[in-house]
This record gives C-alpha cells, structure tokens and sequence, in this order.
C-alpha cells in the first residue's frame, strides 16, 4: 500500500523520497509557510480576502449605522458627500454607504460560498469519473462540458435567472450551473496523465476498489490544483454575480447588494459620486484579494489550472 | 488537403456543439414554471383565449415534440415570434446584432493592438520596470469589473474632461442610417461621410475600452509567457550566435510561435467579452443585443430569449472555430495530428 499522504504536500509526492532520520526536512506545513510569506501576492491577497471576510463576518459590530442594511430612509441626510459621520457617504434615501458596503460583503461571500459549495464537487466528481473510467462515460461527461463552454457564461445566467425570477437565490443556482464544467475538466486533465502511473497500476494489482482508487488515490493529487483555482474562482463568481446584479437580475432592493448599489448609483453620477463609485471599488477589492491569493497558491504548490 | 478536413471536422464538431446548445437552452426556458402564452396574453384575457393561443404555439404538445418543430424552424433561421414586439425575432435580432457586432470587433482590435506588443514589449525586457507597471496594469485590467470601469470612463472622459460622448452611437439627430453592412462606421466609410465616421469612432472609443480591459491584460500576459518560453529554445539560441538582429529574432522567429497559445486564449476569453458587452451596453445606452436581451429575457419572452442565446453562442461558436483555422495555419502540427477539437 502506498502511503499516505498528507494534502499539503500533494503537489510534489511521487520524486521525494523518505529523508534519513538525521536530516529530516522541516514538517510541510512549516516549509509550505515560509515559501507561502515569501510570495509578495499571496501575503498581499490573502490580507485582503480576510480583511473581506472580517467586513462580512462583524458587518453589525463594524457598520456605524448596521440599521441602514436594509430599508432604511431618512432624507434629511440623503446625498451627504463623505465625511466623518459618514465615510463614504449618504445615498440616494440617506443610508449609510459604508455601513451597506460592509453588509454588502456579506452577500458576496454568501454567493460564493453557494456557488462553489455546489459546482466545485460536483464538477470534481464528473472529471474523477470521466479521466478514469474513459468509454462512453468521458465521451458523453467531455461534450457535454465542451457545450457548456460555449455559453457565455454572464448571458445564460441571465436567461436562467429571468426564467425563474431575478432574485439571489435564483442567481446563485444559475451561476452554479454554469460553473462546474471548468472544474470538470481541470481535474479531467490530471486524473488523464495520472492514471498511467504505476501507483495506480500498483493499486489496481493489490485489488483496491475503483471507489478506493477514485476517492483516496486521485483526488488528493487533484486536490491542490482544485484548490488554487477555486480560490481565483471566488473572485469570478462575485464579479458575475455583480453584473447580474447591475443588470437589475438578483438580490432585489432593499437587500445591500454592491452590484445593485453601483447600479443605484449610477443615476446620481457625475456629482453624487462616491454612491456607486465606493460600492464598485469594494467589489474590485474582494475580486483582486482573491486573484493575488489565488496567483500565490498557484506559484506555491507549482499546478497549472487552465 | 489535411487543413481542409481539418476545417470539415472543426466545423461539423461546432454544428453539434449548437445542437447541444439548442436542447439546453430550449428545456431550461420550457421547464421553467410561468406560461408564455398568459405572460403573451396579460393578466386580463380568458382562460378560452389562453388556451387557444397555447394551441396556437403548440405549447399543448410533448416538450420533444416542441423541441423538434423548434428545431426544423430553427435550422431554417426561424427564430419564430417575439411574445414582446410582436415582430419576428429574427428582425429584432437583425436590427440590434449590428451594433453589438461593431463594438466587440472594435474591442478585439483594441485587444490586440495593445495586448500583444504589450506582452511582447514585457518579455522582451523582462523583470525590469516596464514588466512590472505591464504586469500591474494587466492585473487591474483583468479584476475590475467591466461596468465599474464603464462607469469610470464615462465619469473621467465624459463628464469630467468632457472629450468624448458618452451614449448611443450617434449625436442625437444625426441623419444617417447604417443599411449596407449595420455598422456605422463602416458604413460611413463606403458612403465617403467622414463626419459621420469620426462621428462613430468617437461614440465606439470609450465602451470598446471599457470592454477590452480585461482581454489587453490576459493577452498581454499569454503573450509574454509564451514569448519567454520560445526565447529558451535552442534554435533562438542559435540566431543570437549567428548574429541575426534582435529585432528580427523577435519578431520574426518568437512571436510567431508564441501567437499560437496567445490565439487559443482569445477564442477562449470571447465568451466573458461577450456577457461583458452586455452590461457595457447598458452603461453607454448601446442599442445592441443587451438592451433587446435583458428586457425580453425580464418579460419572458421565450422565444426572444432563447433566440438571443443561440446567436450569441453561434457567435461565440463561429469566433472558436475561425481562431482554430488560424491556429491550425500558423501551427502545422495542430492540422497534421488534426487537433482534438
């Protein structure tokens, strides 16, 4: 049997061989940490996901005004330029920008959670089965994903969502539809070179189950590479949902959703300002925390993801 | 003659893709609850009347049934009736495609005149302060969203410098229509009217910039990826000792392989430029598919919707293959081992 192996250090396995007691390496975790702080844009990207993560997770404790979230109106203050009270400002009925951009972090990171809880495994699983199994079963998995790939991506989320109603739950469910197939063929691609070595052959030999092979002999070798591109994923997936969103096709108003906030304040533009343009820059934040990180795992654990 | 099966299996490969396409889009839009034919009719008609138009589209029969008669009109390029207009989609379509078509020929062409020497600018003098402000501007290009960008240019260029409009296609009133190719400035060009066609120019500049951020910046990077990878090749190596100019080195004998990774990304990144025109379009009121897209697709309008879906897969799909046939011109090993499409 071979052995185990610890997630961490998937991404270089098969050549490292057992280091003689006398100079035994660092435990992975400790290298992996130290290349990982030596990478300028993962430090820098994994601040600001957590920084967004914070914003989201202690939007009520942070937010000076946690009640403007939702419908809230008080148009003495409607239109305040950013100032002391108000760092970013009043909108169009007086709510806090702020205090809505911090809550507006929090359904950003809702519809990723969503979205990739649900097209990440899935898409996962099709490409486990599809590079192993090969027959009718990768021909039927391969084309179905190469018909998804000509979807734009932002077009059929809008016609599914319309189709079952613009509201976020329904833009969640779109955009996880939509979203598998990258998966599906990323791990397709590693399970196709991976199945041919001669762990694999070995295994089969001994009699291990096809699950067995399957679940705790590819995966964890697929693991690193799902990993890195899920995480530049997050950031697409709260861009797409932003422009649905922007388009009018998502969380409805009075929910304190950033794309639906652009959008408000669009009409306000040149002079109300800083009601779409702070909403649009804490998209641009989450999106690029996300890519730096992304970026910097993918230098890290050396994988191409597509 | 083997390019030319190449290009037969290419396309043949594509006419399923769509097929594909068809079925999907067609039983999402039916499966979902709500009937076409009360949203046609409004809240107001009988039940009699409903149920005779249900029977007038054949909404009574078996959804493959439905499936088959949508697709014999299909494959005639009848998109059938808009619930909304009451016009045939095809006419709709035909009448908003055009300006959608201009704006991201416009941006394509934007990508790759600023994208590629970019890329090339970047590895030719790698790790030195050009590849760094390279790398940062092609970072902010790809994580900011199309209509946050949209909403900056029209606030900086329109409103701020006031240089360049900042809707439509045209000046309002502008007497002029676009009936030989639908595209304003080509057609200004044919008809010798070159106000009009400055006209143009000046209303495409800022959505197409807006547009082509986030390509500039993926190609910018694939560009000098690829380019770095062809530089370590023994046969560059060889021109250098030879003495053969830099220039020429670069130009001649590194980018043209270098294009081949650089051609597969734009094909690939044609999708995302197209769900992107979507939202710019509603940013610089751009009477192209989105408006027509987005306000069917609110409605309902089935037959609309999954019309709009199709010609912009088609699109998508003609762009890919049209990308294939070059890869597979530049690139002979991709027409000889006949390319896995």
């Amino acid at each position: 049997m071979h052995e185990k192996r610890d997630f961490m250090s998937v991404a270089r396995p098969p050549l490292t061989l057992p280091a003689p007691e006398a100079t035994r390496e660092r435990p992975a975790w400790q290298r992996n940490w130290y290349r990982f702080s030596r990478n300028p844009s993962a430090v820098i990207g994994a601040v600001l996901v957590l920084l967004v993560v914070i914003c989201a997770l202690f939007a009520p404790v942070i937010a000076p005004f946690p009640e403007h979230a939702d419908a809230f109106v008080d148009f003495r203050n409607r239109h305040q330029p950013p100032s002391a009270a108000h760092w970013f400002g009043t909108d169009n009925v007086g709510r806090d920008v702020l205090s809505r951009v911090l809550f507006g972090y929090r359904i950003s990171l809702l519809l990723v959670l969503f979205v990739l809880g649900l097209s990440v495994p899935f898409g996962v699983v099709l490409g486990l089965l599809a590079g192993y199994a090969g027959g009718w079963l990768e021909l039927v998995i391969m084309r179905i994903t190469d018909i998804f790939l000509a979807i734009p991506p932002l077009v059929m989320a809008l016609a599914i969502t319309a189709a079952l109603s613009p509201t976020l739950i329904n833009a969640m469910i779109a955009i996880s539809v939509l979203w598998w197939n990258w998966h599906t063929r990323l791990v397709y691609g590693i399970v196709r070179s991976l199945k041919t070595e001669e762990y694999i052959d070995a295994c089969r030999v001994i009699g291990a189950s096809r699950w067995h092979i399957l679940f705790r002999e590819l995966l964890p070798n697929c693991m690193s590479a799902v990993l890195v591109k899920t995480t530049l994923d997050a950031g697409f997936v709260i861009l797409i949902g932003a422009s649905l969103s922007f388009l009018g096709i998502g969380a409805q108003p009075p929910t304190p959703d950033l794309g639906t906030m652009v959008a408000d304040g669009a009409g306000y533009l040149p002079d109300m300002w800083w009601q779409s343009m702070f909403p649009g820059l804490a998209i641009l934040v989450a999106i690029l925390g996300f890519n730096l990180l992304g970026d910097g795992l993918r230098d890290l654990y050396d994988v191409e993801v597509g | 003659m083997e390019f030319l099966f190449y290009i037969i299996r290419r396309v043949l490969w594509s006419v399923v893709v769509l097929l594909g396409l068809s079925v999907t889009i067609f039983f999402i839009a039916r499966v979902i609850p709500g009937d076409p034919a009360r949203i046609a009719l409004g809240p107001t008609a009988t039940q009699e009347q409903v149920i005779n138009l249900r029977r007038e589209m054949g909404l009574d029969l078996p959804l493959p049934v439905q499936y088959v008669r949508y697709l014999s009109r299909l494959v005639q390029g009848d998109l059938g009736q808009s619930l909304l207009t009451q016009r045939s989609v095809n006419r709709d379509i035909a009448g908003a495609f055009p300006a959608t078509f201009e704006l991201v020929l416009t941006t394509i062409f934007l990508v790759v005149v600023i994208g590629i020497p970019n890329g090339v600018l970047a590895a030719r003098f790698k790790d030195s302060w050009l590849d760094n402000v390279n790398r940062l501007t092609s970072l902010i290009g790809v994580v900011t969203p199309s209509f946050f960008l949209a909403l900056l240019l029209q606030l900086l260029a329109g409103y701020v410098l006031r240089i360049l409009p900042t809707s439509g296609r045209l000046p309002a009133g502008t007497d002029f229509t676009a009936d030989i190719t639908g595209l304003i400035t080509i057609d200004a060009l044919l008809k010798g009217n070159w106000l009009v066609y400055f006209q143009g120019l000046r209303h495409l500049l800022l959505p197409a910039l807006a547009l082509s951020a986030t390509g500039i910046g993926q190609i910018a990077r694939i560009t000098r990826s690829s380019m770095i990878d062809v530089s370590r090749r023994d046969y560059i190596e060889a021109a250098r000792a030879f003495g053969i100019p830099d220039m020429v080195t670069t130009f001649k004998y590194m980018l043209k392989p270098s294009f081949i990774p650089t051609l597969t990304l734009l094909g690939l990144t044609f999708a995302s430029l197209l769900g992107n025109a979507f939202v710019v379009e509603m940013v610089f009121s751009w009477p192209g598919m989105a408006s027509y897209g987005v306000r069917t697709i609110l409605q309902k309008d089935f037959n609309a919707v999954i019309g709009v879906v199709m010609v912009i897969g088609a699109f998508f799909v003609v762009v890919n293959v049209i990308v294939d046939v070059l890869v597979g011109y530049v690139d002979p090993r991709v027409r000889l081992r006949g390319g896995n499409a």
